[in-house]
């Protein structure tokens, strides 16, 4: 099944059909009467023609060609591909979720509204912050809101002179892209050889022109930032803001919080840490979190409640805008809200609790076979800097690829940019101790083979339905549609 | 325990020994005391799948569906026909669970879909390439417009009044925070004022933004729009459209645009209260290395297979970091695959046959509602599947008296448009059938 290599429209055949409408039950009427002829399609759309039969059956061949988080363990640094449980999915099909219309009347929607009023104050309560906003479709989207809402308060003090947003380079590279997508100018500060920020570097770079810092806590290393009070001390004393970034909240859940750190502004990212599907790439969602001196600029509506009803709120006046149509992706919060209150208190703190177990146990079990750059505890993710032995042909990518023969997926590699040959893994709490020895066995036999076989390595993955690919001519000479 | 945390506390012990600490609260001793919690999370304790499906089930008993309702309610969210099929392909968890396609030998299903998603769209909005989609119709006109003043080199957008409010509201977000100047034009009989337009195009435009069918409905004028646009020069056309009117009616590309967007939720994406949804942007080939997020393209494996992988990475944030062309770094990915299969299913002849049957059965609705001489068009103009009414009764009033005949009312329009008075957008699919349209109108009658 794995050797099917068709495209849909290499299926088409005239005359085949795989849907049926109810019979017109109005008039049929000529188009021309509606449309001027100059606007109306002259040729058919060029749209393929097959069978009901040949959709499934077409759709669930190329399912066979992928892999997820159920096919097996997805160890994939700073994404958190944690276990997406199925009772969400139900959830958010419920037709008094999936098939109600954003115009609707409040009155029509209270159970929307209240879903969405409860889980604000959950996610509040999570991340230590006043109020949250949730419509931001995912966690870039959530860094550009943040960064939005740090540039009105500036804005709103007269404060323009700050232009500045300070990024660590250990940083995701969304933060100074979604830093210059907010119009501003972005100062890489350096880490220090323990792998956090550099308080020297940091303090250099301080001044009346920045407008605040962007910090992931654990940072991409999966190290916390211990010096988080003395570095949020020192960018409010010089009138800058501190951005969170979400990205490792499921290292901390229930054991620290941004609010308490000193964080102004907190995006979190649900189909991370709140076990939301990634869907392939989408849809996320990444809702922001303010403290109260920011409440006033959060885009609208904010969902708010009076005595007895759930409403939204357009009455902002210092509102950033909108940052998105309607309120945000509603289907991925329901999942979220039904993944808390699953877990509840004493399962959120649980799972955080077993991700930095799982992450610490592989480190363990690796440590003697790859290159630990810095050999330290923890939090949810470690990064190896590849193979221990040094001088060997086998590099990180090999290495990512022969994993693929063995049934797992890689974990992020070359990333953070600050570790040479970077494998960044992240076990999440999900998984089992048997599936952690099982994924240490078989890196620890890619390491052998590194040194005894190294060819098989690099010529991996063998068992995988297509085998390395030529990026270079795809993007050379780009074929980006169907052209037959 | 619990059913997603596979480890037992034998599990624990053996793994603690193994790192070579005595307890998980070691785990965290570099976690400064002073940000350390130290108290329990204020929230529920942990609940059985019973309990939330009966807590999460009551709170979606409060809402009522378009199930429980007849919908013509529209305004950029359309209740079309969804066939059963697109859910089962989606619920597929090999394609849910996965993440972005970055290996992309265990991810040709999802490269692939995205593959053909470029197709389709390339082929419906007329243009030569598409990106794999943007997070809904709003942010694709805010993307389109960075696209535009990147490529252009200058600073002003036009926009017309007609496109959607919410995302001329995202567009001021994005163009105050980018530094560029956005200018709106007026609406004369709900269409953009060609005169007013004609004015404010100058050198210094980097594009003008037109929807068609507009927010009311109708269709523009796009061919006199687009001479104007390109009398000047890098000036660029950008188009939002409703993908389903494509089905019967000329392709923005065709008509010269050189950005197409728009809101892709009506192929086969479920309303759930405004999102997920889906955003799409396609342009001309020249322009394709300015697009924003994530493009799949076609190549081959080392032995020489077809194969779909991630292309053009050179424009995204994780090489270019803050030269990108955008932050984007997801895509809609399962809405894509929900549009893939609504588009692929419906195919050449059924997205046609919606799209007429969306347009006979909204003039059906228009017809009768003004034969009864209570309720008056506001425009004259052709329209697609929506259409704005007027009379003498407030909207909201409308709506109340229809909300008890358990029909859904259109949208109102005096809080965005406060010079249409009790006016009323009405969206007529191609799933409301005669006897549903005529129950609106005799309720409609019945009011005043």
């Amino acid at each position: 099944m794995r050797e099917y290599n068709k495209l849909i429209f290499e299926l088409s055949k005239e005359g085949r059909t795989a849907y049926k409408l109810p019979k017109m039950d109005v008039e049929e009427v000529d188009l021309k009467e509606f449309v001027p002829e100059e606007y109306l399609r002259d040729e058919e759309l060029d749209f393929p023609e097959v069978s009901e039969v040949e959709v499934i059956r077409h759709y669930t061949n190329l399912s066979n060609k992928n892999y997820g988080v159920d096919t097996g363990f997805y160890p994939l640094g700073s994404c958190t591909m944690k276990y997406n449980p199925k009772i969400n999915e139900n959830m958010a099909r419920l037709d008094g979720f999936a098939n109600i219309h954003p115009y609707q009347p409040e009155e029509t929607v209270q159970g929307a509204l209240k879903l969405m009023h409860e889980l604000d104050e959950a996610l509040c309560e999570l991340t230590g912050m006043d109020k949250m906003t949730l419509q931001p479709a995912a966690g870039a989207h959530g860094e550009l809101t943040g960064l939005m809402l740090i540039k009105a308060y500036h804005e709103k003090r007269g404060d323009t002179k700050r232009t500045k947003i300070i990024v660590p380079d250990s940083a995701h590279g969304t933060n100074p892209a979604s830093a210059a997508m907010a119009g501003f100018d972005t100062l890489e500060v350096k880490s220090t050889e323990e792998g956090t920020v550099d308080i020297e570097s940091l303090k250099n770079v301080l001044s009346d022109e920045i407008a605040g810092l962007m910090l992931t806590n654990p940072n991409t290393l999966g190290l916390f930032e211990k010096d988080i009070k003395e570095i949020a001390d020192l960018v409010h004393s010089c009138g800058g803001l501190l951005y969170y970034d979400g990205a490792n909240a499921n290292a901390i859940m229930g054991i620290t919080r941004p609010g308490d750190m000193g964080f102004d502004v907190v995006h979190l990212n649900l189909h991370k840490t709140l076990s939301t599907p990634h869907g392939g790439g989408g849809p996320g969602s990444g809702p922001v979190g303010v403290k109260k001196s920011l409440i006033e600029y959060l885009p609208v509506p904010v969902v708010e409640k009076d005595e007895n009803r759930y409403f939204l709120n357009y009455d902002y006046p210092n509102t950033i805008g909108k940052v998105k149509d309607f309120y945000g992706h509603f289907g991925v919060l329901v999942k979220t809200y039904s993944y808390i209150l699953t877990m509840g208190k004493d399962g959120l703190k649980k799972a955080s609790e077993i991700a930095v177990l799982n992450s610490n146990y592989v480190m363990s079990l690796l440590r003697d076979d790859y290159y630990l750059p810095i050999d330290t505890i923890y939090k949810h993710e470690f990064v190896l800097g590849g193979l221990k032995e040094e001088n060997l042909e086998v590099k990180t990518l090999d290495i990512a690829k022969r994993l693929l023969d063995f049934g797992f997926h890689p974990p992020t590699v070359y990333f953070p940019l600050i570790i040479n040959e970077a494998l960044m893994i992240e076990p999440t709490e999900t998984e089992s101790k048997e599936t952690l020895d099982k994924f240490a066995n078989v890196l620890k036999q890619i390491a052998k083979e590194a040194i005894e076989n190294p060819e098989i390595v690099k010529e991996a993955p063998h068992n995988t339905p297509v085998r390395r690919i030529d990026e270079t001519k795809a993007a050379r000479k780009p074929v980006l549609k169907y052209e037959g | 325990m619990y059913p997603y945390i596979p480890n037992t506390s034998d599990d624990e012990k053996k793994m603690l020994e193994s790192i070579g600490v005595d307890s998980i609260e070691e785990l965290f001793s570099d976690i400064p005391k002073e940000v350390q919690l130290g108290r329990e999370l204020n929230l529920k304790e942990s609940m059985s799948e019973l309990e939330v499906e009966k807590y999460i089930t009551k709170l979606s008993s409060k809402n009522k569906s378009i199930n429980d309702l007849t919908c013509f309610l529209g305004a950029g969210a359309y209740d079309h026909y969804i066939p059963s099929i697109v859910d089962h392909i989606i619920s597929r968890s090999e394609f849910y669970t996965s993440y972005t396609p970055y290996q992309a030998e265990i991810s040709q299903g999802t490269l692939q879909y995205i593959f053909e998603y470029q197709t389709l769209i390339s082929r419906l909005t007329g243009m030569d390439v598409s990106n794999a989609s943007l997070y809904d119709g709003g942010s694709a006109i805010g993307e389109a417009s960075i696209m535009a003043v990147n490529i252009s080199r200058k600073e002003e957008i036009i926009v017309s009044k007609t496109v959607h409010p919410e995302s001329r509201k995202v567009l001021k977000t994005y163009a105050h925070t980018q530094g560029f100047k956005v200018i709106e034009i007026d609406e004369s009989d709900g269409v953009t004022n060609l005169e007013q337009l004609k004015e404010n195009i100058n050198k210094n435009t980097a594009a003008v933004i037109v929807q068609s069918p507009n927010f009311f409905g109708i269709i523009e004028d796009i061919k006199s729009i687009e001479e104007m646009v390109h009398k000047v020069k890098k000036t660029m056309f950008i188009v939002s459209t409703d993908p389903i009117s494509l089905g019967i009616l000329k392709s923005p590309g065709e008509l010269g645009a050189d950005i197409v967007v728009g809101e892709g939720q009506s192929l086969g994406i479920p309303l759930s209260y405004g999102g997920p949804y889906l955003g799409f942007i396609a342009t001309k080939k020249k322009h394709m290395r300015k697009l924003p997020g994530r493009i799949v393209g076609e190549s081959t494996d080392v032995d020489g297979k077809r194969a779909f992988v991630l292309t053009l990475q050179a424009r995204e944030q994780h090489i270019r970091r803050d030269k990108a062309t955008s932050n984007i770094c997801t895509n809609q990915g399962l809405n894509v695959l929900a549009s893939v299969v609504y588009m692929v299913t419906l195919g050449k002849k059924g997205l046609k046959e919606v799209a007429t049957q969306s347009i006979a059965k909204a003039h059906y609705a228009y017809d009768k509602m003004i034969a009864t001489g209570k309720y008056k068009p506001l425009f004259n103009k052709p329209f697609f599947k929506e259409f704005a009414i007027t009379s003498n009764m407030p909207g909201e009033k409308i709506n109340d008296e229809l909300l008890k005949e358990n029909v859904l009312g259109g949208f109102i329009l005096d809080e965005n448009y406060p010079q249409y008075e009790n006016g009323i957008l009405y969206c007529v699919t191609e799933k409301r059938s005669k006897e549903e349209i005529d129950k609106l109108v005799s309720v409609l009658e019945g009011i005043i």
